[in-house]
């Protein structure tokens, strides 16, 4: 809930600002100051939650650091959107790498900071699910095992959007992608493939591992303001809905994003050198339906009949996730 | 400037791409009425003083208050509260304690002496005011704000009307009346209590006023004949509280019985409790449920002990005891004789069956009509003799005093516009803010914040005020419950979750600073705290979706 203990009546801690709040206390989104790193004229969709959570991200991380952030981005809508030449919506020092190897670029850049003696600088790395979890998943294994000094931030919007919503290593069981056809007994992705790649950070026990969604934008600047002056390997993965990948209403980026804490398919925690050291328990819970009724991609398990034996497969996944986590 | 390898073109900025012509809707921001507002009979613009009180402007949000009603530490505690009956609170845990922070607001008033804004126009006419109920009082503190010259003939010794000879101390303590009423005498209010109107043609010929209005409440009681042997003592309930107010109360002995479901039965019962009555018991025709009586006071008759009889009607009222017949209620909730009669104790019987007007001061006035014994008004509240106006108990409606002080303001408003030949323009209603465009994700859990009571053994005792008012911290949180409802709360929901950073903090020219944190004077002004940047506005509506007060809307664009 309140991640920085802020109780405060009307709009308590879950809104972007609050008139009545000390300037102190306000979130960086609240503050006409803020960077906006990522900035107006940039091509993503309407409603899209990868350009959002960039920003939330990223002017934490300039606020964090006093400005000084350097950003290595690998290819993906967020790359694509951003950059049409000659034109950038970037307003941070930023470099383009290649799909798969943005771990290895912000490793570099890091070394050759170091060499120069500026440690006041902090390097960021970014990517898509698909750059992170699959195509990029050796190099940031290495990163990881060397603990370079990088913040990884993954924006996981579960498939590959920008050639057209291919299934990802975090594509969830059951979604309707271009590769996984809405067909068959057990339409969509399958259960029981793809990737935790938030666990499979901690299991390198590198300093800090957090989740985090845009639907919680305090929680999610806090772990950034927290991630930014660590030294070492940092991870943090975003959830960022797609409106046009996932089926679902432009306006309802935010209400995706906080359905899938709030019904537990998505956890919210953090972990310091791979121990869960705190959770985001979940305020109004909701069962699965709620976050896979209003998604285009989940159509095939509401019509033409309620698909009840796939939507209970994905409650027990998001039952179980409560339990291991204490979301409750 | 020399390029790179294989680089043409200087580097850009994205700003040239002006996404905004992706739109085919756009959001807007828009106002829209909160229930409370609506529901109020005052007119009260109950969710702008609670955003200026959200912000510790005390002052500011009372000067709000008083705009529509004078006299916010009396409503603040005997107003029934339609406001919080139609709170969209409710529906999300509990109504907002609008009315405690009323009275936190109009008691810290008192305290701090503060007084009214000056005058708001410079109008002249001469105006009486027959009669200084709510209504009455009200219409002079509104007409006096217009400039009119004002004074006020009252028949008792002071002023108030049912607030002073009705409702008793222990829900309105006298000081607090006393402060409000001289508060609004003290804007230049002539009166003259002792002075009742007998023939109103010949006071407003002797005064030559340009106007009167008819306040003159319903201060008879409803009298019902019951048989009665000799030595019974039967009184009504008015008449006992008037004497309690005035300190001269009837000795109605160890037990006595009141008759009747309202307030004013409730009232005469909790009185006569204080007064030394050792058992006080309500008859009532009805079940509880059926009771008009307000709930609130309910529960605090049963706390102090009064008794309930229900399903009882008086068949005689004998010496030390009543004869009652059972009732049962009907198919259609209607109670009917079962022939079955019972004997309860009782030294005295209180009538408390309802209150009826007194319009023998307008009989010579041929042309002003009553019907149902209260008098007919048209819709500018004139009655049927040009110049004189009528609000009140003394018109159909609602008897409340809130609805009063609401007559008041606008029956003041007609007259103004009366003596100068004009017409009031009725102002358009914005559409209601109902909770399906709130997103209620937004408001942090807050449970209501409940008003101590006074012991019990000090209730029985004394006249002291039963239920506490707030103290600052309280009244602050509770005033920060509020949604407000259909207006922007600067919550910067839409200028941070824009994908596109196409809402903008609008900054005040003169302060060089944001106008989010100001006290929401300028925002009333038509200033907004933040606008929208329709070049990059690609009318996805996330603004829409999570602005907590449903203040945004999207709008088809004219293409
Ligand atoms: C016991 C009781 C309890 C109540 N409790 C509540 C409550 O908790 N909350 C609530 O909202 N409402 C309550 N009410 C109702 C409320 O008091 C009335 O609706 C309200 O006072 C009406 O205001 P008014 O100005 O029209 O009339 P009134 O308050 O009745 O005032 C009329 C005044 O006109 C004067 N007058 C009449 N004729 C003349 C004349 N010819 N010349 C000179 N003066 C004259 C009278 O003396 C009186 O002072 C209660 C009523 C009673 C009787
Ligand atoms: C080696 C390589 N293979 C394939 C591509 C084509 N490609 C570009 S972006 C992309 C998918 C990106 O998906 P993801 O990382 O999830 O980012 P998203 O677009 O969803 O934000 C692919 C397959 C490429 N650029 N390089
Ligand atoms: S959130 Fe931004 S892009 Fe979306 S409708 Fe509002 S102003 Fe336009
Ligand atoms: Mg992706």
């Amino acid at each position: 809930m309140s991640r920085n203990g802020v109780r405060f009546f009307q709009v308590g801690s879950f809104a972007v600002g609050n008139r009545l709040l000390d300037p102190e206390d306000r979130t960086v989104q609240a503050d006409e100051q803020r960077s906006n790193s990522l900035t107006s004229g940039h091509r993503a969709c309407q409603g899209c939650g990868e350009a959002l959570g960039a920003r939330y991200v990223l002017d934490a991380a300039m606020r964090a650091s006093n400005g000084k952030v350097v950003v290595a981005n690998a290819t993906g809508c967020l790359e694509v959107f951003s950059t049409p030449y000659p034109e950038s919506s970037w307003r941070v020092p930023w470099m383009h790498s290649l799909f798969g190897n943005v771990a290895a670029v912000a490793s570099g850049i890091a070394a050759a900071l170091a060499v120069q003696g500026r440690d006041g600088v902090r390097v960021v790395a970014q990517a898509g699910d698909g750059g992170t979890v699959d195509i990029g998943i050796g190099c940031l294994s290495g990163m990881f095992e060397r603990n370079d000094d990088v913040l990884f931030v993954c924006y996981d919007n579960q498939a590959y959007m920008n050639t057209g919503v291919q299934r990802s290593g975090s594509t969830p069981p059951s979604a309707r992608t271009a590769t996984t056809d809405a067909v068959g007994s057990e339409p969509g992705a399958s259960f029981g493939q793809g990737k935790d790649v938030p666990a499979i950070a901690r299991a390198h026990g590198v300093p800090y591992v957090a989740t985090a969604t845009i639907a919680d934008l305090r929680d999610l600047e806090g772990k950034i303001e927290k991630a930014i002056p660590m030294r070492g390997s940092r991870y943090v993965h975003v959830l960022v809905p797609c409106p046009l990948g996932w089926g679902s209403a432009p306006a309802d980026t935010i209400r995706v994003a906080r359905a899938a804490t709030e019904c537990g398919l998505f956890p919210v925690y953090e972990a310091e050198r791979g121990e869960v050291v705190g959770v985001t328990r979940i305020r109004r819970k909701v069962g699965v339906d709620e976050y896979l009724s209003i998604q285009g991609r989940f159509s095939h398990l509401y019509s033409p009949v309620r698909r009840a034996d796939v939507i209970d497969r994905i409650q027990k996944i998001a039952d179980s996730n409560i339990r291991r986590f204490r979301l409750e | 400037m020399r390029h790179p390898f294989a680089i043409t073109l200087d580097v850009a900025s994205s700003l040239a791409n002006k996404t905004g012509g992706w739109r085919v809707e756009r959001p807007v921001f828009v106002d829209r009425l909160p229930p409370c507002n609506d529901a109020c009979p005052s007119g009260e613009d109950v969710q702008g003083w609670l955003y200026a009180a959200e912000s510790g402007d005390y002052k500011g949000a009372w000067r709000r208050l008083v705009r529509d009603n004078p006299m916010p530490a009396t409503t603040g505690r005997v107003c029934f509260r339609p406001c919080e009956t139609a709170c969209n609170r409710v529906q999300v845990d509990e109504a907002v304690g609008i009315r405690s922070v009323e009275r936190f607001l109009g008691d810290h008033a008192i305290g701090e002496g503060w007084s009214f804004p000056g005058r708001m126009s410079t109008a002249s006419g001469n105006v009486l005011v027959v009669g200084s109920g709510p209504c009455g009082l009200s219409a002079a503190y509104h007409l006096r704000r217009a400039g009119h010259r004002v004074t006020i003939y009252e028949t008792s010794a002071s002023l108030g009307g049912m607030l002073r000879y009705g409702i008793p101390a222990y829900r309105l303590p006298r000081s607090v009346l006393n402060a409000e009423v001289r508060r609004i005498v003290d804007m230049g209010v002539t009166v003259e209590t002792r002075h009742r109107v007998d023939d109103v043609l010949a006071a407003r010929e002797d005064g030559r006023f340009d106007a009167v209005l008819l306040a003159l409440g319903a201060p008879l009681a409803h009298h019902v004949p019951i048989p009665a042997v000799d030595s019974a003592y039967v009184l009504d309930a008015l008449s006992y509280l008037h004497g309690a107010a005035s300190g001269h109360p009837p000795q109605l002995g160890r037990c006595v019985a009141v008759y009747g479901g309202g307030d004013t039965a409730l009232d005469a019962a909790r009185t006569a409790l204080r007064l030394g009555a050792e058992e006080a018991v309500v008859v009532y025709r009805r079940t509880g449920s059926q009771m008009p009586a307000n709930s609130e006071e309910y529960e605090q008759a049963l706390a102090e002990g009064v008794q309930m009889h229900w399903l009882s009607t008086v068949a005689r009222a004998g010496d030390g005891e009543l004869l009652v017949e059972r009732m049962e209620l009907d198919d259609t909730g209607f109670p009917q004789p079962t022939g079955v009669f019972e004997t309860l104790e009782a030294n005295a019987l209180v009538l408390a069956l309802g209150e009826e007007t007194d319009l023998s001061s307008v009989d010579r006035a041929i042309d002003i009509h009553s019907s149902d014994g209260v008098i007919d008004i048209g819709p500018t509240m004139m009655t049927g003799h040009p110049g004189i106006f009528a609000g009140g108990d003394v018109v159909a409606g609602e008897r409340s005093v809130t609805a009063a002080i609401g007559n008041g303001k606008k029956v003041a408003r007609q007259i103004g516009a009366w003596l100068s030949g004009e017409n009031v323009s009725a102002g358009s209603r914005h559409p209601l803010a109902e909770l399906s465009s709130l997103n209620t994700w937004y408001y942090a859990d807050a449970p209501r914040t409940v008003q101590a009571e006074l012991e019990r053994a000090r209730r029985l005792t004394t006249f002291d005020e039963v239920v506490a008012g707030l103290n600052e911290t309280d009244a602050l949180f509770e005033a920060r419950r509020c949604m407000s409802c259909g207006s922007c709360l600067e919550c910067a929901n839409c200028f941070g979750m824009c994908p596109d950073n196409a809402v903008h903090r609008v900054l005040d020219p003169l302060a060089k600073g944001p106008l989010a944190g100001g006290d929401g004077v300028l925002r009333a002004g038509g200033v907004r705290p933040f606008a929208f940047d329709y070049d990059y506005c690609k009318g996805c509506g996330i603004c829409v979706s999570e602005c907590p007060s449903g203040a945004i809307v999207m709008e088809p664009e004219v293409i």
